[in-house]
């Protein structure tokens, strides 16, 4: 049986993989596709704490979460493709109107 | 009667409304016809009015209106907006509207090329109806009303030509004077009624024997402090310095401040509360002394004056001096009567310097005048009358009052022969002064240019005529009071006896103890009436026969003659010892406190806060990545602080 630890680990790294990609990128796609990740490694540690503890709430949790990030998908794709109709680039350090 | 007597204030107050609404709308002679017609019709109501009072049986000649509670508050304190027809108010209404009625005709000549025609007889009408709602008030604080109202019309009527600053200056010393004799007679009013709880003078005369002791320092505060006001409204010593500066108004606006209103407010005010100062002869003698101050200081300062209208200011100062003279020995009726015989000569005189200063094309440098009495030969003999009369010359109006004053000054039982003297030398002084200005003005060779000599012309009809009227007056206004030593009743202090009740009795116990001084009294007369003779005798050597005479004097005499010339240097006192001060303790509030301190720390907290924002919005980028970063650097802070700490 592989230790809950193990579940953890990988849950972290997706996270601090997320997390970096976030802060780093500057194309909104791919932030988008980090803040994705994130997600997931909080997914993943829902299901493997609800299997270790044996119950099942995690999994309800989970298919919540995955609702709202494919919803959230659909809203935020079509935000960017309208700013990137209007702005012509996806570029997040030129939206930067969000100021004083 | 009593039902329309409110109509007497209220017409004059109708006039300026009308006028004022449709200033400058209507055409000249209805704005006259307007103006004068209400003052005429209000004096025509005094008439009628004086007769109906005087059909009453002595002891009942009272007369009151209360048009409505003005300030009813409970039981605390009650005025009424009413008024009061005695005796006293009787004649004083006469004064002020008969003479208020003969300057405003006559200004329908003398402002008839100006502008501002209709301006000029709105505030005429405001100051008639302010002057008629003094004297008819029924209480102290409706009394006040008037009284604050022919100061506001002061101000407005010098200052009437306010494009020129002298004017407007003139104005506003008037009205900052008088502010500071009215703060006297408000805190005089506040004692009264805190010690009496009224201000109704029927109630306050009646109660006051009861309430105050006779002599006791409240009842001598509050006299005096009403005094306070009376020196501020009635030009006296210190209080003066605005009057001779009001000369800076038109001419029949001069005349209707120093005769017919506004001054006397002060003489009546106190002959009101003639009641209350008897009961403190302290304060008596205070008026006394100031009153015989200011007549005599006045009429020195006369002496030097060169501006026609200056001379006659002075002479208005010096002779309310001896009005507050009479008033302060008790002889509050012999007041009033200089009141009354002082109006109409003064109001000549002014009137008929005005048609002097109109003939010569608005010169009023004596310097410049001669000879004009084969010019303006109305005029002359209507200013010589008044003249005649303000001296004293014995069948005058100003005889019989003067003498009055002078006799009452002398024998009175609060009197003293200083007074006596006082008012003997000035008397003196008084007619050189007169006969200065006849003498430089009327005789001789004319001293004005070749353009105002071809342009020296007798006054119009409208203005000629109330010379006339008041020409008469002059002579014969002082008939009703020749005093009992002649041998007939004094009709007029006998009319004035109700009112006048508590110096009345006070005055026969003098008489009693003097034994009947007739031969006294036609002495003192006799020796004035020499003094004046000489004086203008002397004035005659100076001014007609030998010029040089004076000139000479003059020079003998340059150090005095300075002092004369600049009015004893008063106003540069006055301007060195309080009004540069508060200059200059207004500028150091102005530039030091509120620029510096209230504006200063205001915008200090305001710019420090300014630079705080400026350095902290660099913060704010904008940019979702920093936002985030510090976001995540939060998280982790927060979690390290769980975990380790």
């Amino acid at each position: 049986m592989i230790p809950i630890s193990a579940y953890l680990v990988v849950a972290a790294v997706l996270f601090g993989i997320g997390t970096v990609g976030v802060l780093t990128s500057r194309n909104l796609i791919i932030v988008f596709m980090s803040v994705e990740l994130m997600l997931n490694a909080g997914n993943l540690v829902l299901i493997a704490f609800s299997r270790a503890l044996n119950v099942l709430d995690g999994h309800v949790f989970v298919f919540l979460v995955l609702t709202v990030a494919a919803a959230e998908a659909a809203v935020g794709l079509a935000m960017l493709i309208t700013l990137y109709r209007n702005r012509e680039t996806v570029n997040i350090d030129r939206f930067d109107l969000l100021k004083w | 009667m009593s039902e329309w007597l409110y109509l007497i204030p209220l017409l004059p107050l109708a006039g300026f409304v009308i006028n004022g609404l449709l200033l400058g709308r209507l055409p000249k002679p209805i704005v006259s016809l307007v103006a004068c017609g209400s003052v005429g019709l209000s004096f025509v109501l005094s008439v009628l009015a004086f007769f109906e009072l005087k059909a009453l049986p002595e002891s009942a000649r009272v007369m009151e209106q209360v048009l409505f509670a003005w300030i009813p508050s409970g039981s605390q304190f009650n005025a009424n907006f009413g008024f009061l027809l005695d005796p006293l108010s009787a004649v004083m209404i006469l004064v002020v509207s008969g003479v208020s009625f003969l300057i405003h005709i006559y200004s329908i000549g003398y402002i008839n090329h100006d502008k501002s025609f209709s301006r000029f007889f709105t505030y005429m009408n405001l100051f008639t109806f302010a002057m008629l709602t003094l004297v008819l008030a029924d209480n102290f604080l409706l009394m006040f009303v008037g009284w604050e109202g022919v100061g506001l019309c002061s101000y407005l009527l010098i200052g009437f030509w306010h494009e020129r600053k002298s004017a407007s200056d003139a104005g506003k010393k008037a009205f900052i004077v008088n502010r500071i004799g009215d703060f006297g007679f408000l805190i005089g009013m506040f004692l009264l009624f805190w010690n009496v709880g009224s201000l109704d003078f029927r109630v306050v005369m009646a109660q006051a024997p009861e309430v105050f002791a006779v002599g006791g320092v409240l009842i001598t505060a509050t006299c005096l402090l009403l005094f306070v006001g009376a020196i501020g409204k009635s030009a006296q010593i210190p209080l003066y310095v605005w009057l001779p500066d009001a000369m800076e108004g038109p001419t029949p606006v001069s005349a209707l401040i120093h005769a017919a209103t506004m001054v006397t407010a002060g003489v009546y005010m106190v002959a009101r509360s003639n009641v209350l100062f008897m009961m403190a002869p302290d304060a008596l003698m205070v008026v006394a002394i100031i009153g015989a101050a200011t007549a005599f200081l006045a009429a020195t300062i006369g002496l030097a004056q060169n501006d026609i209208k200056r001379v006659l200011a002075y002479s208005t100062v010096s002779q309310l001096g001896y009005m507050f003279l009479a008033c302060g020995v008790a002889a509050f009726t012999a007041g009033i009567f200089h009141l009354m015989t002082h109006a109409f000569f003064k109001a000549l005189l002014f009137l008929g310097a005005g048609s002097v200063i109109h003939g010569m094309s608005d010169e009023q440098d004596m310097r410049k005048m001669g000879g004009l009495r084969k010019h303006m030969p109305v005029t002359f003999i209507t200013m010589l009358f008044a003249t005649l009369a303000i001296c004293g010359i014995p069948g005058m109006s100003g005889f019989f009052s003067k003498d009055e004053i002078l006799w009452k000054s002398f024998s009175s039982g609060h009197g003293h022969w200083l007074f006596w003297l006082v008012g003997f030398v000035t008397a003196g002084l008084t007619a050189f002064y007169m006969f200065r200005l006849i003498y430089m003005t009327f005789y001789g060779k004319g001293r004005m240019d070749e353009k105002t000599r071809s342009h020296l012309h007798e006054s119009p009809k409208t203005m000629t005529v109330p010379l006339v009227v008041l020409g008469v007056l002059s002579i014969v206004g002082g008939w009703v009071g020749i005093p009992h030593v002649f041998g007939v009743t004094n009709h007029f202090e006998h009319w004035l006896a109700p009112v006048m009740a508590g110096s009345q009795i006070e005055a026969s116990h003098a008489l009693a103890a003097g034994g009947g001084d007739t031969g006294m009294e036609l002495g003192l007369m006799a020796a004035s009436v020499i003094l004046v003779l000489i004086a203008i005798l002397v004035a005659f050597m100076f001014y007609n026969k030998k010029p040089h005479l004076a000139t000479s004097l003059r020079d003998k005499l340059s150090g005095v003659h300075h002092l004369l010339l600049n009015k004893y240097f008063v106003d540069e006192i006055y301007s060195a010892l309080i009004v540069r001060p508060v200059i200059y303790i207004s500028l150091f509030c102005w530039k030091i406190v509120d620029v510096i301190l209230i504006d200063g720390s205001i915008n200090g907290v305001a710019t420090v806060y300014a630079d705080i924002s400026q350095t902290a919005r660099a913060s704010q980028t904008g940019r979702i990545r920093t936002y985030a970063t510090l976001f995540l650097a939060g998280v982790v802070a927060i979690v390290a602080w769980f975990i380790w700490i």
